[in-house]
């Protein structure tokens, strides 16, 4: 038994130990909460897990850096969950198939207002060209905008923060949004959540449906592919 | 189970390889989820492929399993936004809103177009 319960902390505080064990502890709790509320759009278990650990970092002031030591082996699963929605597409291939004309015109139509609509907004709204460039790729996983980001030489930090909000709020919007308008079609409100709003989208649509979250991966995949070839080109024409 | 597992972390490896070898612009991870895809579908084609992690939905089952917490995953770098959040307040709460707009637009874009396109296909296959 240490005499000091300041030097555990310590010692506790520097293991990837702790800070793993706080992510799932926090989440298990957020999420739980997520089902009592039956999935309520704010009950979002991202969106109050982050905020939640967010602050708990800020009052024992422990650096993103130590906290990722432990987080990192969650953040890794990301890329394996990835490949693993091969299956539930597999699964549900002869639907998917079948609405590939209304899927691609949507994917058009998505990606192309995703991209148009911050820029013009932004521009609009006075911000300095670097900042509106950051935010130009925002629909996309934070991977692939972080990249984009780069190659425009502007501020890749700015675009990861730019696009977890993006994503936090389109899961929160899309399931009232879409109730209000009144389209009850798993595969188009689904494919939405994942062209607007990513992986955060698509997570969200697989507690709501499957047949949702099958169409977010599609929409969250196709829209990385697009939207890298369509922002180098959007932000040359609407930015002169 | 592990073999199982191990066919996923391969499908992203190889999907990184690829793409980081010829610069694509695309995450290696989505390159890994159409190999599986790939393998998947021969499986149902070629007898010979139906064993190991791809007998009895081994893979299936392996993946489901990653899938059903998803939303955990995104936890570690939404913490990431909550201490970098003065790089926005810099510009004030406009970007906020900025996204915000955009998100329901490009929602709204997306879900209709779908619902349109799709009810005017299904109506020529009616034909």
């Amino acid at each position: 038994m240490k005499e000091d319960p300041f030097s555990l902390w310590v010692y506790l505080s520097q293991s990837p130990l702790l800070w793993l064990t706080i992510t799932l502890l926090v989440y298990a709790i957020t999420d739980a909460v997520s089902v009592a509320t039956r999935r309520h759009p704010l009950g979002n278990p991202v969106l109050h897990a982050m905020w939640i650990i967010g602050l708990f970092l800020l009052l024992t002031g422990t650096s993103y850096t130590t906290y990722f030591a432990g987080a990192q082996f969650v953040h890794f699963l990301l890329g394996p969950a990835t490949v693993a929605l091969a299956v539930p597409l597999y699964e549900n291939r002869k639907l998917v198939t079948a609405a590939i004309v209304p899927m691609l015109a949507a994917l058009v139509a998505g990606s192309v207002t995703a991209v148009t609509s911050v820029v013009l907004l932004a521009e609009a709204a006075g911000l300095p060209l670097e900042t509106i460039l950051s935010l130009a790729p925002k629909s996309l996983t934070a991977g692939v905008a972080m990249g984009i980001s780069e190659t425009l030489h502007a501020d890749p930090s700015v675009t990861a923060v730019a696009v977890i909000l993006t994503g936090i709020m389109g899961a929160i919007i899309v399931t009232p949004l879409m109730n209000w308008t009144g389209i009850i079609d798993f595969r188009a409100r689904g494919f939405a959540a994942g062209i607007a709003a990513h992986g955060i989208g698509t997570a969200r649509a697989f507690q709501v449906d499957e047949i949702a979250g099958v169409f977010s991966s599609l929409g969250m995949g196709l829209n990385a592919l697009v939207t890298s070839f369509l922002v180098p080109f959007a932000v040359t024409v609407l930015l002169k | 189970m592990i073999a199982s597992l191990t066919v996923v972390l391969l499908c992203q490896l190889i999907g990184e390889v690829i793409v980081q070898g010829l610069s694509l612009p695309l995450p290696g991870p989505v390159l890994g989820l159409l190999l599986l895809l790939i393998m998947l579908l021969a499986r149902d084609r070629f007898v010979m492929m139906a064993r190991g992690p791809f007998r009895d939905n081994s893979v299936e089952n392996v993946s489901k399993g990653l899938l059903t917490h998803l939303s955990l995953l995104f936890v570690p770098a939404g913490v990431g936004v909550v201490q970098k959040l003065d790089l926005l307040a810099a510009h004030g709460i406009g970007i906020i809103c900025i996204l915000m707009v955009s998100v329901t637009v490009t929602l709204l874009a997306t879900v209709l177009t779908f619902q349109i396109v799709s009810r005017f296909t299904s109506r020529e296959d009616a034909r």
